[in-house]
């Protein structure tokens, strides 16, 4: 059997779903539907078993249609900022504020991307998310939390 | 129906549906022309936004971003030869040759027409069709919508996965794995949440679709080094020449474009078909029916050859909406995510949505009309300045993408763990896409997964908890060869192209 990494993921996937399986027996079901034909654990376990069927194919059948990735030309460095990025953005966006954290999330993901006009960097970042805002929380009524504003008396 | 058609011109008429439409074409068509961005990332982007409209208002919304991403990634297929959709892969066989003649303009004045008529006729199908197979669908129990609904994973993991049949399988498991996340609608028992709290209304519909959608596709498109928009720096988007279409490309374009319709639509209802494959169908059926002469032209510019998947891929659309409409079952991965929008307004579609909600069915219907008429008042001036917005650079194009999808999430939950948790499951899909698993087929079933655990449950319970419901009914057992057939011409077709 050829070891490529299409069968790698199919062998996660199967353990996956063997994992998922025996979650999906310990699922507690009321006494009275213990042996009902179909409660809460039923679906999930057939799911289990899917699971392991579709993969266990994939991982023993041969793979004609080898996809060859090349890493060496996968930019890595660029997507794991964003990512970090947008974890950082998630993580303050609660605490300090919607406007705040947006802006300076599109103003850092446009430099790390290689963007340095800055005038365009601004333009799309802080005036371009208190519009996005206002179209939002002023015209549509969609709620938006937001401390910092709130603390400087912008919002009410 | 008169009654209907009133309803829904009603509805769909008043100032600001017509708004809605027109914008949802507008910005529908620009996210369609980006290469790699096709409708369903350009409808998920648009969720948060439907938040603050009635349901008939946000669908409104959608089916104009629908239309508009399909006309859009005509518009890049043809000028830049790089298909914003798949839908419009065949139309780039005729259309780009014609743009290197220097006839960039018609080909796009064909093209708008083409869609024009495809979706018009095949919205006149979906009007005769709909109510009809409403009534139908009526007599459908749990064990046909169990059927139906294992058709559609079937088929759309058959038709979407380009050969890898089992990935698309696994997608499909994986879909409906996330689904069962959460409390079981029954029993109130929570499953697979791991005491995590967050976790107890199980993964929202919206999370998965921007993680495996808007949010994935930008990563990819960093992590590949892709520039959706660096073809365009290399031509001149100014110089489309004439949009006039002469007497003689009518002629030819009269005949095409009712067959295609109709070929289109059809594919469109079938479950997992779509756009991709009514497009090259009609491309395939056209060829085979012009005269000799014009054959030769095929592939070279041919006017037959652009009006025919033009007209197929617009009307697929139309039928696409069937399945969904009647019978609560979508036929495509677009209208998945339409249909989970659906759900999130609390409008339960199916053949009853006929009844108990005639102005959002009617509304839909007659807004691809209206969709129509505006995409082709709103593309054909605009053509060269909207094909200009093919040159916004990808530094600004990724973080933008990046904050809707945040964006929608902060504001469905305003909750940190969601957004981790869409983050991680771009992260995976990201990586899947790489080795090309499918997502289409996973948001379909994720879409899909509660609605088949009800109806699998309803069946065991009438059952005993026998299989047998499985060939009572006539009708569940020709659902149900139908998938087996499906699954049959798949193996044969895996086999006969190695041998």
């Amino acid at each position: 059997m050829n070891i490529n990494t299409t069968k790698i993921i199919s062998l996660l996937f199967f353990i996956f779903s063997a994992f998922y399986l025996y979650t999906a027996y310990q699922i507690q079901v009321f006494a009275f539907d213990e042996n009902a034909p179909f409660n809460a654990r039923t679906f999930p376990i057939y799911l289990g078993y899917a699971g392991l069927f579709f993969s266990g194919l994939k991982l023993i059948l041969p793979d004609p249609n080898t996809i060859k990735v090349d890493h060496e030309n996968l930019e890595y460095k660029k997507t794991g900022i964003l990512i970090l990025i947008a974890i950082i953005y998630g993580a303050t966006i609660l605490k300090v504020g919607y406007f705040l954290t947006t802006s300076l999330f599109l103003f850092a993901s446009y430099y790390f991307l290689g963007e340095r006009r800055w005038i365009l960097m601004f333009l799309l970042s802080f005036p371009f998310v208190a519009a996005f805002m206002y179209l939002l929380h002023g015209i549509l009524d969609i709620y938006l939390r937001d401390p910092f504003l709130q603390s400087i008396g912008v919002m009410g | 129906m008169i009654e209907g058609i009133l309803i829904g011109l009603t509805t769909a008429l008043t100032l600001q549906n017509i708004l809605m439409v027109m914008v949802g074409c507008f910005f529908g068509t620009i996210i369609g022309m980006l290469p790699g961005l096709g409708p369903m990332t350009a409808i998920a982007l648009m969720i948060p936004i439907t938040y603050g409209f009635d349901p008939a208002t946000g669908l409104i919304l959608m089916a104009g971003v629908y239309y508009g991403a399909v006309f859009g990634g005509s518009t890049s297929s043809i000028l830049l030869n790089a298909p914003g959709v798949p839908g419009t892969v065949a139309t780039s066989f005729d259309g780009y040759p014609m743009a290197q003649q220097g006839k960039a303009g018609k080909a796009l004045a064909i093209a708008a027409w083409s869609s024009f008529a495809g979706g018009t006729l095949s919205a006149i199908y979906l009007l005769f069709m709909a109510p009809s197979l409403s009534k139908v669908s009526l007599s459908f129990r749990s064990p046909d919508y169990f059927a139906l609904m294992i058709l559609g994973l079937t088929a759309i993991a058959a038709f979407s996965s380009k050969g890898q049949f089992l990935k698309a399988m696994m997608m499909v498991v994986l879909g409906l794995m996330l689904a069962s996340v959460g409390q079981d609608s029954l029993s109130d028992i929570t499953r697979f949440t791991f005491d995590n709290m967050n976790l107890t209304d199980g993964i929202s519909f919206v999370l998965v679709v921007m993680a495996t959608f808007a949010m994935s596709e930008a990563l990819t498109i960093i992590l590949k080094r892709n520039d959706p928009t660096s073809a365009a720096k290399q031509v001149s988007l100014t110089e489309l020449g004439s949009i006039k279409i002469n007497k003689e490309e009518r002629t030819k374009m009269y005949k095409t474009i009712p067959r295609s319709s109709v070929i289109g639509f059809l594919i469109g209802v079938l479950p997992g078909a779509g756009a991709t494959i009514a497009s090259f169908l009609a491309y395939g059926m056209e060829r085979n029916v012009v005269s000799d002469e014009e054959k030769e032209k095929f592939g070279k510019g041919s006017v037959n050859g652009l009006s025919a998947p033009e007209t197929a891929n617009n009307a697929a659309c139309s039928g696409s909406f069937v399945p969904m409409l009647t019978l609560g079952i979508p036929g495509s991965g677009t209208t998945a995510v339409m249909l989970g929008a659906l759900l999130g307004f609390g409008v339960q579609p199916g053949p009853r949505l006929y009844m108990t909600n005639p102005e959002i069915f009617w509304s839909i219907i007659m807004s691809m009309y209206i969709g129509m008429v505006i995409l082709l008042i709103l593309n054909l001036p605009l053509i060269p300045y909207i094909a200009r917005i093919l040159a916004v650079p990808k530094n600004y194009l990724i973080p933008l993408i990046l904050f809707f999808s945040v964006t929608g999430i902060y504001v469905m939950s305003f909750n940190n763990f969601d957004i981790y948790l869409m983050i991680g499951i771009a992260v995976v899909a990201t990586f899947l896409r790489l080795y090309d698993f499918p997502m289409p087929p996973l948001i379909l079933a994720f879409v899909l997964g509660g609605l088949m655990e009800e109806n699998l449950r309803r069946s065991l319970l009438l059952s005993n908890g026998s299989w047998e419901f499985l060939w009572d009914r006539t009708l569940t057992s020709c659902i149900l060869a139908t998938t087996i057939l499906i699954v049959l011409w798949h193996i044969y077709k895996t086999f006969s192209k190695k041998n």
